[in-house]
Formats: C-alpha cells, sequence, structure tokens
C-alpha cells in the first residue's frame, strides 16, 4: 500500500512539472498580455515597452520559465497582476468560497444520488425509475449556465425567495475564520451571518449539483441492477436472511464501488462546473478568479497557481478514492 | 429498532427546520434593523471590477476612481453635472501670462481624514512626491502623471520624456505657487484629474506610499494604497472585504464642503452585467452603472431611474494610412460619404446619442460648428473611389467583439452596420474579430495590423488636447505611422497657446483641417453613458465625466 502511495505521489510531481511547463508556455503565446492590463487604455506605445522590459516579457520563454520555476520551488507564486496582492492570499481567499460550494453540492449530489438511484433500481421499471431515468437525462444534458439562470431568474426575480448573487447579504458583518461562511458563523456564534450564508448557498449548490447528482443517480441505478442479480445476493435471499441485511451488507456495499469512483471522478467536473456556477452568481471562488484572471488582463501568476492546485486536487482526490477502495473492498486489499 | 430510525428522521427535519427558520428569522431582523434607521442609512452600488489599489496617483480606470473620488479631492474639480472647472481644495486659481507659474489661493479650515491641516505644505508634498516618484512606480504605474507632467525628476528608465514641473512653493498656509517650465495646454483642466488629488502627507509617510515592489510579474502596494487612503473628501475609508468583494467608506462628519447624507457607502463589486441587473431589480444594490442600450427602456419601465450623463465621448472609426489606398484623401472621404451615421445612431446608439461631426464634444472649447459635414451621400462615395482608382477596394475591419465601452456599448452590431454600408458603395469588408485583451488593443495600436477599426474615447477634462490631441497629435501605429506632420504641428501649436482666444481660434482651425484636409478618422458619434438607481436614491447628480460624488445622495424610504 505505502508502495502505492509512493508511487501516485511521484506520478503527481512529474504530472505538475509538466503541466507547469505547459500551462506557462500556451499562456504567453496567447494574444494580449498583462502589460495591457496594468497600464489601461491611455498607455503610449513607449510605457508598454517599458513595462514589457521590467517584467520581463522580452525574454526567452525559458528564460522567463526558469525564473518562475525558482520562484516557486520557494513557495512564492508571485503577485496577482490585477490587485497586485500575493496570488497565495488571493487563492487562499477564493478556495475556501469554491470547496463550501462544491461540499454542499456534493453533499446535495450524493445525499439525494444514492438514495434515488438505488430505488430506481430496486423499482426498476416502475413510474419511479421512468420519471429518475428521464429527470437525470434532462439534469446531464441541461447546460449548467442556462440552469443557473433560469433558477435565478425564477427564484430571485419572479418569487424572492433567494438572493441574486455573493455569499452574503452586502453590509452584513462576519468574522472570517475557517473562509467558509456558514461554518464561520457557527463558530463564532454569528448565527445571523451563518444562516444568510447558508441562505446564499442554496442556489448555486443546486446549480452545481445537477450534474453530478445525474451521473451518481445512473451509476448507482446500474450499480444496483448488476449485484441484484448476483448469485451471493440470491444465495443470500434463499438463506432467509433479513431484507435490511442483504441491502446494506450484500447490495448496498458491492455497489458502492463503482458509485465512490464516480464521485472522484465528479470532483474534476464539479471544479469546471464552479466556473460557470460561479460567474452566474458572484460567487467570488476559484471559478470566479479563473475567468477574471483570463479576462482581466493574463493574471499569469494567478492563472498558473490555480490551475496547478486544481491539478494537485484533482489528482488527490483520486488518489484517496482509489485508496477507499480497500476500505470497501477487501479484495483490492488483498491484491 | 423502529424508534431510533424515527428519532434520526426528527433530528435531521429538526435541524433542517432550525436552518429555514434561522435563515427567515435572519431576514425580517435585517430588514427591520434597515427600517428603524435613524441615521442616513447606506447606499449600496454595484460597481463592475475591481479597483487596483486607493492610492490615487497610481490608478488610471473607472473601478479605482469611483471609491477614489469618495474620500478624495483635488484643487481644481468639476461643476457637480458638467465638465466646467470650479474650485476644489483651492478656491481659486491663476497664471502668469506665460502660462508657467500657477498661484493657488486654498481653501481653509480644512483637515484630511487623520486630522491633520490642508495646507499649501501639503499641496507642494504631493507635487513633489509625483516628481521625485521612483523605481517601479514611477517606471509604469503613474500613467495621468506621465501624460500631464511628462517626467521625473530623475527618469530612471527610457521612455520619459522632460518633466514640465519646476517647482512647488507654500507662500503661506494658504497659498500654493507651482511653476512649470513650459506651459501645457492641459491645465488647468488637468488639476481636477482625479490621479492628482492631495492625500495627506502624514499618512502618506506613515503608510510607506512611495514604495511600490516589483514581484515577479506583478506590483505590490503600500499599506497606503491598499488599507489607509487618506484624503479630505466626504468619506473615509472603511475597508476593502475581498473576499465578500466589499469596499466600506463611512461619512466624513469633518468634511469641509455639503457632509454626505448617508452614513455609509458600499461598493459591491459584481462583474456580471446581468447580475448587476438582477441584484437591482431585487433590491440588494441601489445602483449600477453602463446599462446595456436594450436595457434601459425595460428598466424605466420598472420604475427605476436612468439617468443620461452628458455625453462626453467620443466613437470613430479609424483608417489605418498604412494602407497605401487608404492614404489617399479621396478614398478616406468615401468612407466618411458610405457611412449612414444618423441611422446608426437611430438604431444601435444608446438614448440621447447623437451624430458626430468632430472628435470632441460641443461643450469643449475649440469645437468648430462650420467643419466639414459629410452627410450620408453612397453616390458621391463610389465616384470618390473611381477617381481615386480604389474600385472593388477590401479592408480589413478590427473590432472587440467582448467588451462594452460607455462610448461603444455594442462592437458587433455598430460593426454590422458599417459593414454593410460600406459594402453597399462596393468595399468588400474582412470583419476581423478580436477580444479586447486579446488581440485587439495590441494589434491595433501596437501592431496596425488593421485597415479600419471602431474604438473610441471618454474624456478626462474639458481640453481639446485631451482629445483631439490624444489621437492625432502624434504618429501612431493606430492610423498608420502618418507623415502628417502638418497636423502634429498644428495640435502642438494649438496645445501650447496660452491665450484663450487664440487658443480657441487654433483649436477650431485644427478641426476644420482635420476634418477637411487630414482626415486620419471619421467620428460617429457622441453617446451619453447611463447610470441607473432605484427610486429611492434622491440626489444623484450624473456627470460626463463619471465623476459622481455621493455626499448628495440620499436614500428615502
Amino acid at each position: 500500500m505505502l508502495r502505492v502511495i509512493v508511487r501516485r505521489l511521484l506520478q503527481l510531481v512529474v504530472t505538475l512539472i509538466a503541466l507547469s511547463a505547459l500551462i506557462f508556455i500556451w499562456l504567453r503565446n496567447l494574444p494580449g498580455g498583462p502589460v495591457e492590463a496594468l497600464l489601461g487604455e491611455r498607455a503610449t506605445p513607449e510605457r508598454r515597452a517599458l513595462l514589457t522590459k521590467a517584467l520581463g516579457y522580452d525574454q526567452p520563454i525559458l528564460v522567463q520559465y526558469g525564473k518562475f520555476m525558482q520562484r516557486v520551488v520557494t513557495g512564492d507564486f508571485g503577485n496577482s497582476i490585477r490587485t497586485g496582492d500575493p496570488v497565495t492570499d488571493v487563492i487562499s481567499r477564493a478556495f475556501p468560497a469554491t470547496i463550501e460550494l462544491a461540499l454542499a453540492a456534493m453533499i446535495i449530489a450524493v445525499g439525494l444520488g444514492v438514495p434515488l438511484g438505488y430505488l430506481a433500481a430496486r423499482w426498476r421499471g416502475r413510474s419511479l425509475d421512468n420519471l429518475t431515468i428521464a429527470g437525470t437525462l434532462l439534469g446531464i444534458s441541461i447546460p449548467i449556465f442556462f440552469l443557473g439562470y433560469l433558477l435565478k431568474d425564477v427564484f430571485t426575480q419572479n418569487i424572492h425567495w433567494f438572493p441574486p448573487s455573493g455569499r452574503l447579504t452586502t453590509g452584513l458583518d462576519n468574522t472570517n475564520v475557517t473562509g467558509f461562511f456558514v461554518l464561520d458563523g457557527l463558530l463564532t456564534r454569528e448565527f445571523d451571518a451563518s444562516a444568510d450564508a447558508l441562505w446564499h448557498l442554496i442556489l448555486p449548490a443546486i446549480t452545481l449539483a445537477t450534474i453530478p447528482l445525474a451521473v451518481i443517480v445512473r451509476i448507482t441505478r446500474a450499480s444496483v441492477l448488476d449485484v441484484l442479480n448476483e448469485d451471493y445476493v440470491r444465495t443470500a435471499e434463499a438463506k432467509g436472511l433479513r431484507h435490511r441485511t442483504i441491502r446494506g451488507r450484500h447490495i448496498l456495499r458491492n455497489a458502492l464501488l463503482p458509485v465512490v469512483t464516480t464521485i472522484g471522478l465528479q470532483t474534476g467536473a464539479l471544479l469546471s462546473g464552479a466556473v460557470l456556477t460561479e460567474k452566474v452568481y458572484n460567487w467570488g471562488g476559484i471559478g470566479t478568479l479563473i475567468t477574471d484572471s483570463i479576462s482581466g488582463g493574463r493574471d499569469y501568476p494567478v492563472l498558473q497557481a490555480i490551475i496547478l492546485l486544481a491539478a494537485l486536487v484533482f489528482v488527490v482526490v483520486n488518489l484517496l478514492v482509489d485508496l477507499s477502495y480497500a476500505f470497501i473492498d477487501p479484495r483490492v486489499r488483498v491484491r | 429498532m423502529q424508534a431510533r430510525r424515527l428519532k434520526t428522521a426528527v433530528a435531521i427535519a429538526a435541524v433542517a427546520a432550525l436552518a429555514v427558520g434561522a435563515a427567515g428569522c435572519a431576514k425580517s431582523e435585517r430588514d427591520g434593523d434597515s427600517g428603524e434607521a435613524k441615521t442616513g442609512g447606506t447606499f449600496i452600488f454595484a460597481g463592475a471590477g475591481d479597483p487596483k489599489n486607493f492610492d490615487p496617483i497610481f490608478n488610471d480606470d473607472g473601478e479605482s476612481f469611483r471609491p477614489v473620488r469618495q474620500m478624495f479631492d483635488t484643487l481644481v474639480t468639476h461643476k457637480p453635472g458638467t465638465a466646467d472647472l470650479e474650485g476644489g481644495l483651492a478656491e481659486t486659481w491663476e497664471h502668469d501670462p506665460d502660462g508657467k507659474v500657477w498661484t493657488f489661493k486654498l481653501r481653509q479650515g480644512v483637515k484630511f481624514h487623520d486630522g491633520t491641516p490642508f495646507n499649501a505644505a501639503a499641496v507642494c508634498f504631493n507635487f513633489d512626491r509625483w516628481y521625485n516618484m521612483k523605481g517601479a512606480a514611477a517606471q509604469s504605474q503613474m500613467i495621468y502623471y506621465m501624460d500631464t507632467f511628462g517626467g521625473f525628476a530623475k527618469n530612471e528608465a527610457e521612455g520619459a520624456g522632460e518633466s514640465i514641473y519646476n517647482k512647488c512653493e507654500a507662500k503661506d498656509d494658504g497659498t500654493a505657487v507651482l511653476t512649470l517650465n513650459k506651459y501645457k495646454g492641459a491645465f488647468p483642466g488637468a488639476f481636477a484629474l482625479t490621479s492628482l488629488s492631495i492625500a495627506s502627507p502624514e499618512a502618506l509617510k506613515k503608510y510607506d506610499a512611495n514604495t511600490v515592489t516589483q514581484n515577479g510579474d506583478s506590483f505590490s502596494y503600500s499599506a497606503f494604497a491598499n488599507e489607509h487612503p487618506v484624503g479630505t473628501g466626504p468619506f473615509t475609508f472603511g475597508g476593502w472585504d475581498k473576499a465578500k468583494n466589499e469596499i466600506t467608506l463611512n461619512r466624513n462628519a469633518d468634511y469641509y464642503g455639503d457632509k454626505a447624507k448617508v452614513d455609509k457607502v458600499i461598493i459591491k463589486i459584481i462583474k456580471d452585467e446581468s447580475t448587476r441587473k438582477q441584484e437591482l431589480r431585487a433590491g440588494t444594490v441601489q445602483g449600477i452603472d453602463f446599462p446595456a442600450p436594450a436595457d434601459r427602456k425595460a428598466l424605466e419601465g420598472e420604475g427605476f431611474q436612468v439617468v443620461n450623463r452628458p455625453a462626453f465621448n467620443i466613437l470613430y472609426l479609424g483608417l489605418n494610412q498604412k494602407n497605401p489606398k487608404l492614404k489617399d484623401l479621396r478614398v478616406r472621404q468615401a468612407i466618411a460619404y458610405a457611412l449612414n451615421r444618423q441611422q446608426l445612431v437611430q438604431t444601435k446608439g444608446p438614448g440621447g446619442a447623437k451624430v458626430a461631426d468632430e472628435f470632441q464634444p460641443d461643450t469643449v472649447l475649440g469645437y468648430a460648428p462650420d467643419v466639414q459635414k459629410y452627410e450620408y451621400n453612397p453616390d458621391k462615395a463610389k465616384q470618390l473611389l473611381k477617381e481615386a482608382g480604389a474600385e472593388g477596394l477590401t479592408l480589413n475591419f478590427y473590432y472587440p467583439p467582448d467588451v462594452t465601452r460607455p462610448y461603444m456599448p455594442n462592437p458587433q452590431e455598430i460593426f454590422t452596420v458599417l459593414a454593410n454600408d460600406l459594402q453597399a458603395v462596393g468595399i468588400k469588408v474582412n470583419g476581423v474579430p478580436r477580444p479586447w485583451n486579446g488581440g485587439f488593443k495590441d494589434d491595433v495600436q501596437q501592431f496596425g495590423k488593421h485597415d479600419l477599426h471602431i474604438l473610441g474615447w471618454t474624456g478626462d477634462y474639458n481640453d481639446p488636447g485631451n482629445f483631439v490631441g490624444t489621437f492625432f497629435g502624434r504618429a501612431k501605429a493606430e492610423f498608420g505611422d502618418q507623415s502628417m506632420t502638418e497636423m502634429f504641428d498644428a495640435i502642438a501649436k494649438a496645445d501650447g497657446t496660452v491665450d484663450d482666444a487664440g487658443k480657441k481660434a487654433a483649436w477650431e482651425q485644427v478641426n476644420r483641417d482635420i476634418a477637411a484636409k487630414w482626415l486620419p478618422a471619421v467620428p460617429l458619434w457622441h453617446a451619453p453613458p447611463a447610470i441607473v438607481v432605484t427610486k429611492d436614491v434622491k440626489g444623484l447628480v450624473a456627470s460626463p465625466l463619471t465623476d459622481e460624488r455621493f455626499n448628495t445622495v440620499s436614500i428615502s424610504k
């Protein structure tokens, strides 16, 4: 097991280095650049040339990459071009927002998806099953952007149940402890802020949860159907075991393996879905940061750090998923 | 077993109910708070982007200027709702016959937010600070200072010219005398530039304002710029919560002018245009900027106040004379005649837009009512093209489809209309869409890859040099690296004329010659950008320079 972890970690390092080079070269070959963003509309060509030189963009790309890596290994990702803040500050501010949103979405997706998929399989061909299949098809095919605007239009503009955007009502004070606003409110006993944050979280979380929810329902359903036909289930039933035991120990536990894999893979989908969802809801997380950093004048330092971080999260989550197999399925441990 | 399951279900239901209840309760408490507000309340305005920082001299964009304008004052300012000058921190100002020595009589009894007095020494401290700036700050970030003064005490990098700033003397507490090396037409208008706001010398020193450091690809600013901006304005800095994207400004009870009516201004940064609109409709913000032209009517219909700012901008069609065909004046004139600008204004212009015949609004000195006008005349256009031997001309037309600018709310649509007009007279148009920050500005302004392009400008202060001079005062890739030395010289001469009558005459002649002899571009329209507020907002004075000060704003309940 240890060897597996070490090997995966080494793979991770190689992946990250290759990715960093790729991003670095790609970003710098895009038209436009941070010089425009820094200088604004009124700069003369001389000023542009001056700043290009000051920032070292006139040097060969390998030299630039070398300097970048030199700083990165010391943990310095530079400062954001747009705001001047250290990239680590910018990201650590945005990261909890995205994690809070992704977690809420995952809770909805798993919390609803697994039971729904299970029930659909149990009552295969009945109306609940048909309805679920139709629903998941819709869920998978509906563009997040569209769904976000649709939900917002209905629930914030027509019936004013939820706020249109942001993480907290403007002007409402809260104490920032972890950056997870719902949790912060509970920790500091600012229950008002906590409830307000939860109130803001609901629509974006539903929007972001839609695709993973649909996928999880389908995978769970298919997986449970497979297991239902297995000999050991029939044996268990023949032995007269209690239904509860059969469902829990034999069916669900065995059916969960592909579901867990899916949850891991959906983490990546969540991160990319967050870009759109956050834009629609002005969420202020990593997704917003990515779009701002691209459209707001090629904020290279922030973009590079985010993409590396996203890759890191993705690889680590998948590592955890692989490890969790061992706990769910003893056969993996033996291997 | 059954009982335990029931208990779990009840517990889950209880937690859910509590959360929903708390949310509802939280909302009603908040509503109660604002309803019972005894003082002026809070004005929440939706900003469209992050400010860079709050040190005026390092900024050049509207999103930074909006909060800066609430906290800082300038020596000279604009009469509310106009681009005309009036006294700011200086009650009066005058210059010697050469236009080199400027004497400011300062307002008395004014204090900075930190309690230190505003006086002539403070004014000179600010001018000296800008002039003596070094290092990263001087090299890259002081766009407006460079535009106005041209250089530093010691230029550390190439590209900076000789400074026209000579010295500043505090004759007494109430008199500051500024000496320039030569006259420049930008003054006194440029003294009203938000970038040249006067900051507290004590705070500048205390919070290390001049230290700008370059770290990798970027610059980081001082505590003054980020956490402790101190001016004399109607609001003091409350904080910038970057996790919540909110800038808070508090009422300055000691303000010398009209004290703010609201207790607090919050600028909430919402980058998505449609989200800003939804927040306005939901009542969570009370003002938004630059609504899309298509939305104006709907918003008005819903009871919002859509306030048109007087148009202080220009949209033009640039003609790049690097293309030999476009070097021929007749071809440029043919293009001007081919465009049905009246129709463009009517179909694509925001409410209140009007056809432009010159590259400056008619409220700016030097506007000549008698310039050659190019009324829509496709036959004449075709004839001119024939005379010039430019029939069957093909031109690459660059435009940025991804932005809205105050002078150009819908570039894609403007392009389509113009391209149709040109094609109608036999000019083949290749549309080249390029993202604003992803190639358009580079290709047009730096490399001059285009034949035609649409671009524009919002004026910074009331001076023709800030419009016509900015565009055509020297050779630029945007219009072809022209050899129009005659035009450059005429503009330099007009800009250097000190007496008002002579200056007016010189600029009028420049505008006549631009239209008739040079035509480096075709002026299209002046479009008033709008600002929208909810109906309970009173007292907002829209400014042609987007120089709105929120101290006049009140919220009626």
